[in-house]
């Protein structure tokens, strides 16, 4: 028994080193969202292409929809652009754009460039709805499930990664259910 | 005279630690409610750039959350109600000073723990130190004999 004390040192040791080790790679900028389970918070926005149209939280209702912010002022955004149209013409999936603190005629010039893979894209340039979302970083990306409901948020680009090991298996998910 | 004037470079020095947010000062109607925004944006944390929190930060995520808070004192919010929308939004997080619930709980105990740990260790030693030094004090009294002979000097010669 006592000699068993004597390699508690070396036990807290390696505990402490397992801990420890299994932080590494972890990256600390990926925070989990405060809404996952809770609805979109309510919200009245233009559309991106139409400033007449005055869009609400139905335009989640029905489907499944990537929610993904993005602004003409942020570079990895661009660098998701073709991973987003790939998802929004090969894989059929239905994405709502969030323009977050841009302005109009930039945001269009970027679309009508890179192509389009909104559905309908809401037109925040003062950040009201990514703030109440939380938002802290564009490029960032939620899955919404077809009752308006967050379940997903992922921070930073997207690609055919993140799809395949994140995204994918919810919006399936959810599809189902639906 | 070489102290005097590391002094005064010293003090030269300090009126640049101001915090970012001495760069947009809001207004307000008196000093308590401005010290009360002090308080409340040091102990918001900044999601973007962490370990900063949101006074200190240059980050375009915590100039909006400055003036979310100056807004909402601005509607006569209380602190909690303050605190509590900017946790709704982005989380446990974004609080130095998080509540006790289920999943800090251990983080608020392991002082206590620690400290609890720490005394039962040393109570340990001290009350088996004590034990041994009264077993060592308790001599049988042919020992007692051979110590009295000992401290007399008569047993020196005894065994050499």
């Amino acid at each position: 028994m006592k000699r068993l004390f004597l390699f508690l040192p070396v036990i807290l040791v390696i505990v402490l080193g397992v801990v420890l080790f299994a932080g590494i790679g972890k990256d600390p900028n990926r925070l989990e969202s405060a809404l996952i389970g809770k609805p979109v918070p309510a919200f009245n926005l233009s559309d991106l292409a139409d400033a007449e149209r005055q869009l609400d939280g139905e335009v989640f209702r029905g489907e499944v929809s990537l929610l993904n912010v993005w602004g003409t002022w942020c570079p990895a955004c661009r660098d998701e652009h073709d991973d987003l149209l790939w998802l929004a013409e090969d894989k059929g999936v239905r994405i709502i754009g969030l323009n977050y603190k841009d302005n109009r005629e930039d945001a269009l010039v970027w679309l009508e460039r890179l192509g389009d893979p909104y559905a309908v894209t809401l037109y925040d340039p003062r950040g009201t709805l990514g703030f109440d979302l939380g938002v802290y970083g564009a490029p960032e990306t939620y899955v919404i499930d077809p009752e308006g409901i967050v379940r997903h948020r992922h921070v930073g680009v997207v690609n055919e990664k993140v799809w395949k090991e994140d995204l994918e298996p919810l919006v399936t998910r959810y599809r189902e259910g639906a | 005279m070489a102290r005097w004037f590391a002094m005064c470079l010293l003090l030269a020095m300090l009126p640049q630690t101001v915090s970012a947010d001495e760069a947009n000062v809001q207004g307000f109607d008196n000093l308590a409610e401005e010290q009360r925004y002090r308080e409340l944006i040091s102990e918001l944390r900044c999601p973007k750039c962490q370990n900063q929190n949101i006074a200190d930060s240059n980050a375009p995520i915590s100039k909006d959350m400055r003036d979310a808070v100056y807004l909402m004192m601005q509607d006569g919010a209380s602190d909690d109600a303050i605190v509590g929308a900017l946790v709704d939004r982005f989380g446990e997080f974004v609080r130095y000073n998080p509540e006790v619930d289920r999943r800090t709980f251990l983080l608020w105990a392991t002082p206590a723990i620690t400290v609890g740990i720490g005394l039962l260790v040393v109570g340990g030693i001290v009350i088996r130190s004590r034990r041994r030094g009264e077993q060592g004090a308790s001599l049988t009294s042919e020992e007692q004999a051979r110590v009295s002979r000992l401290l007399a000097g008569e047993d020196r010669n005894s065994h050499s």
